[in-house]
């Protein structure tokens, strides 16, 4: 039995695979169809994702198992259910405590991390001295690093008008972003062309058995 | 009071937050702790919100017999049919309210989520993407080529990368001498990633760093006030 159902998963899978493609052509009720069961299935495998991996271990699993113990749970609990408030206009305030957790939290989280990770670590490894001896193209590359990050900061400097003299760093800067776009999206095409042979290997191989 | 004590909470708890970095002894570490515990369950009843909130905007289509309802009813079919099988008979190694549903899973090989999960989500998914692929490449051509020098620079690069991330690129380039090394496709792809696409991205991590440490500011202050929304 699982075979068949397996077979009818692949049949499953090739037509909404189909539906989706056929916006190729033009949009068209097959692609209307499988876009929104394409939503409803996200959303749905989201909220089920979250409730096992997120709310059961970290309190209903905590409170069913020893409830007197993990008492203290209670208030996420309840501040939880607080934010749902949000749904009917004359409660929305009650979801500002709630959020206003969530916003203190993350708003103190980002300080800290943001200031270790993206902050004093970039500007501790752009610190560094360019000439490697031996090595002409690491030396190039090394000082086309410090100036690329350092007009590149420059450029996300609003509080002076980047005008004359001071609008050729600004430039510079733009040059590298342009190139770093140009890197991102070169690797964007190829993730989506991998995906596409991802995508003809499930047709011809899984589904129809035409390439080994 | 209704906005006054939440700016309170907001002040308190990121000010906990950041001198738990510099006490990290009890109870300020236990603080810590127990408030990134609460900030991910509470995030769970968030995402719950978004789920309402759709359900909402497509039962209201439906119900109103707006244009393309029917295809409103689909996904929200759909909606409806993953929930409840993930709710029933759980997902992974996770049980449901009705158990691990084992004779369902002697007849699909795999739980009813999972099953829907593996062929139908899986594929959606991955074509919606992929589909991409057909478009974004002839739309980024007409809207960057030959506008100015900065555009070029963009689409170069692209090629450049595409190309020498590809044996294709390799195979292009593959008769340059050893001294003219660096002009091997794959070779220069390494190098275009490795300085000055490094140098831009830390450019921009610096200064979204810098940005996202003084919005922080403005909220633990209460100078930043918009996410309280308005007074009504």
């Amino acid at each position: 039995m699982p075979e068949i159902m397996n077979v009818v998963g692949l049949y499953l899978g090739a037509f909404f695979t189909f539906c989706i493609f056929s916006f190729l052509y033009r949009d068209n009720p097959f692609y209307k169809f499988g876009e929104h069961v394409f939503v409803g299935l996200s959303a749905a495998y989201w909220l089920v994702y979250i409730f096992y991996k997120t709310l059961m271990p970290n309190l209903f699993t905590k409170l069913i198992t020893d409830f007197s113990g993990n008492l203290i749970l209670l208030i996420p609990a309840a501040l939880g259910i607080m934010m749902l408030m949000r749904i009917h206009p004359k409660t929305t305030w009650i979801s500002r405590y709630p959020l206003a957790l969530v916003i203190g939290t993350s708003a103190g989280i980002s300080i800290l991390r943001y200031m270790q990770s993206d902050l004093l670590q970039q500007l501790t490894a752009t610190m560094i001295n360019p000439v490697v001896s031996g090595d002409g193209v690491t030396t190039i590359g090394n000082f086309l690093l410090i100036i690329g990050t350092i007009c590149g900061i420059y450029f996300f400097y609003f509080s002076k008008k980047q005008e004359g003299v001071y609008a050729v760093p600004s430039k510079i800067g733009i040059w590298f972003l342009m190139i770093s776009f140009g890197a991102s999206f070169g690797y964007t095409v190829m993730a989506r062309i991998s995906l596409l042979i991802g995508r003809l290997e499930f047709l011809l191989k899984d589904w129809l058995h035409l390439i080994n | 009071m209704k906005r006054t004590l939440p700016l309170v909470v907001v002040f308190m708890i990121g000010m906990i937050v950041i001198l738990s970095e510099f006490i990290p002894h009890r109870p300020f570490s236990k603080i810590n702790e127990t408030l990134e515990n609460w900030f991910m369950i509470i995030s769970g009843f968030a995402m719950l919100l978004g789920q309402i909130s759709l359900i909402q905007v497509n039962t209201s289509k439906i119900r109103n017999r707006d244009e393309n309802w029917q295809y409103n009813l689909a996904g929200m079919i759909s909606f409806v049919l993953m929930l409840f099988v993930g709710f029933m008979w759980g997902m992974e190694k996770a049980p449901g309210l009705a158990g691990h549903g084992e004779s369902l899973q002697a007849v699909l090989g795999m739980k009813p989520f999972d099953y829907l999960f593996e062929y139908v989500y899986t594929n959606l998914s991955a074509t919606m993407f992929s589909l991409l692929a057909f478009f974004i490449a002839s739309a980024a051509y007409r809207a960057f080529i030959i506008r100015s020098f900065e555009s070029n620079l963009l689409m170069i690069t692209a090629v450049i990368v595409i190309l020498g991330r590809s044996s294709f690129g390799a195979m292009l380039t593959g008769w340059l001498p050893e001294s003219w090394n660096i002009l091997h496709l794959p070779k220069l792809t390494d190098f275009i990633m490795e300085f000055p696409n490094s140098a831009a991205q830390r450019a921009i991590m610096i200064s979204a760093a810098l940005g996202i440490i003084g919005s922080s500011l403005r909220i633990i202050l209460g100078i930043e006030r918009s996410y309280l929304g308005s007074d009504k």
